[in-house]
């Protein structure tokens, strides 16, 4: 196993060391720390907090939970205004869909996944991902009554009951899918990750704002090409641009890792993608439904990529003490 | 029962790792790897999964004291033996989704390995990176501040071993006091920057092991003003809930559209 390891810190370097002194009495300098820590310097530059441990499928839950959470609210709506039944199934199928991958992904990312179950263990309101768990429950206990109910509707078993259950089932899933959408922009807004901290008021709207585009978008390329998800589009790509724009504008020193490094060039694109690509392609192209079609595309894309984008930027944050304790220092870390 | 703390002293630690090694032997902590680090003597270099007790080397370029004064080239090196701090008011606890970690009778943050399902909460949670997922195992691990041999009424392992009394076991209370008791007595003999590490003033409230340092808690790489995250909810789910509301206006009228 590895601990904490930097490049070059290995046997074969001690080796190195052991020759050059053995051969002529003098070890180059590049071999061995000259590193002093003066005045507030930071531990050798050591990071001085653990960075996130999730695995690749944790950002794609973000994702995913966001779009399918979004879309249980949209059904209830869709419902509420009466809109095409058959529109109103494809995003329940969504809702449905997700619900069930959901799971699947994040108990994939536990280091013990046959112990799952354990997250319904205890409530906690002070923990968001204990809330989470519940959340994501019971999201899917409301949307797969709900579609269920939708299903045998639309095949002509219209029965009073039938239809009260779709309702409850709706308006439940509605409350549920937000919050599913919501909190995971608490989740790592709340934690001792500076970059996170510093955002932790945009993640959980940006995170929303990807699930509305992420979901109208895929009722677009599944041939929904009505006025409200041209709306939705319109609105969810202005959003992300306002928040590109915020985040181009404002660059303090705990975000840098939203600049720069893998994290800042994914970011950035992800940005572009969602936000002012996606808008323009509306704009000029709105009214062909390819140029909608490759909207749609350009923001699932982008939405994908940035939730990739905010744990590396989480990881890169945390091994920057410097930042951190400027932060502390200054008061800026005080809630 | 009462509360017990840590009290490690840096300015008596002499850097033989006995605290680890005999952390290691009683709690059965798997090894850490050997890699020379180049940094001092340090080639564990940070608290981890695998690592409950980790002795720093400091290098700095100043005197160490009043012995030192009028030397040319003032020189000290500080060693420090870092653990667990067993806050009073605990991230990781706090954001432990399964109720693993839980606050034992001792006052101590105590992860219950048969319960931890490895969700990797805590890890991001703990304002002074402490807590650590285990990679082989899943699970995430830390100092248990020797939680067994307390019940026994013994003496965590790291402060039985260490023979310089660096690092002193005791009633939290009594240990508070005797902190700040070796603080001024070594501001009496002329080590001007000795301090108490031990942040009270920020939302954590104060920690269950805490030190006495010369110099900056900085060069420690302990965090200066330390939060608990959980005074970070309240603003982030007052977004969460805000952009809700209009999401879901947003959308009906979206859908009311003709």
């Amino acid at each position: 196993m590895t601990p904490v390891q930097k490049p070059g810190i290995t046997e074969e370097r001690l080796q190195e060391i052991k020759r050059l002194a053995a051969e002529n009495s003098d070890v180059s300098k590049k071999l061995v720390s000259h590193a002093k820590i003066e005045g507030r310097d930071s531990y050798y530059g050591l990071p001085a907090l653990k960075p996130p441990v999730w695995t690749w499928q944790v950002p794609l839950y973000f994702f995913i939970g966001g779009i399918s959470g979004v879309s249980g609210c949209m059904a209830f709506i869709a419902q509420l205004f009466g809109s095409d039944p058959s529109l109103i199934r494809v995003l329940l199928w969504i809702g449905f869909c997700g619900a069930a991958v959901c799971p699947v992904l994040l108990i994939a990312d536990l280091g013990r996944p046959a112990r799952f179950l354990n997250m319904l263990r205890v409530f906690k309101w002070r923990s968001p991902m204990s809330l989470g768990a519940w959340i994501l429950t019971g999201f899917s206990g409301c949307v797969t009554p709900a579609l269920l109910a939708h299903e045998l509707i639309i095949h002509g078993y219209g029965h009073p009951l039938i239809m009260a259950a779709r309702w409850a089932g709706e308006a439940s899933g509605a409350v549920t899918g937000l919050l599913l959408a919501a909190y995971t922009g608490v989740l790592i807004g709340a934690t001792a990750i500076p970059v996170w901290v510093q955002n932790r008021k945009i993640l959980p709207a940006h995170f929303l704002t990807s699930g509305l585009g992420g979901s109208s978008a895929i009722l677009e390329l599944a041939g929904f090409l009505i006025p409200a998800t041209h709306i939705l589009g319109f609105v969810a790509s202005g959003i992300e641009t306002l928040f590109e724009i915020f985040f181009e504008a404002h660059k303090p020193e705990v975000d840098a890792p939203l600049h720069h490094g893998r994290s800042g060039v994914t970011f950035r694109i992800a940005g572009i993608l969602e936000g002012p690509l996606a808008l323009l392609l509306r704009i000029f192209w709105g009214s062909l439904p390819t140029g909608r079609h490759a909207a749609a595309i350009c923001f699932l894309a982008g939405a994908l990529l940035s939730r990739y984008a905010w744990i590396w930027a989480g990881r890169a944050s945390a091994e920057d003490p410097k930042t951190q304790f400027s932060l502390q220092r200054s008061g800026a870390a005080k809630p | 029962m009462t509360k017990t703390a840590f009290l490690t002293d840096a300015t008596i630690c002499i850097g033989c790792k006995a605290c680890e090694v005999a952390c290691k032997e009683w709690n059965d902590v798997p090894a850490d790897g050997m890699e020379w680090s180049g940094l001092s003597y340090d080639n564990t270099q940070a608290l981890g999964a695998s690592t409950w007790r980790h002795v720093l080397f400091l290098e700095q370029p100043q005197a160490a004291g009043p012995q030192l004064a009028d030397t040319q080239d003032p020189f000290r090196w500080i060693f420090l033996s870092d653990v667990c701090k067993h806050c009073a008011n605990s991230g990781c606890l706090e954001a432990c989704p399964t109720g693993a970690i839980v606050r034992t009778e001792v006052g101590s943050v105590f992860v219950q390995p048969d319960i931890c399902n490895g969700c990797g909460y805590c890890v991001v949670s703990c304002p002074f990176g402490v807590v650590a997922k285990r990679p082989e195992d899943g699970r995430a691990f830390k100092c248990t501040f020797c939680y067994d041999r307390q019940k026994a009424g013994l003496a965590p392992a790291c402060a039985t071993a260490c023979p310089t009394q660096s690092i002193q076991f005791g009633p939290l209370d009594e240990l508070r006091e005797r902190g700040k008791r070796r603080v001024a007595e070594l501001q009496e003999r002329g080590y001007s920057d000795a301090r108490v590490y031990d942040p009270q003033e920020t939302s954590v409230g104060g920690i269950h092991a805490f030190f006495v340092i010369l110099g900056e808690p900085e060069n420690y790489n302990l965090p200066p003003a330390p939060e608990v995250p959980t005074v970070y909810l309240k603003s982030a789910w007052t977004s969460a809930l805000v952009s809700s509301a209009i999401l879901f206006a947003v959308v009906c009228i979206a859908f009311s559209w003709r």
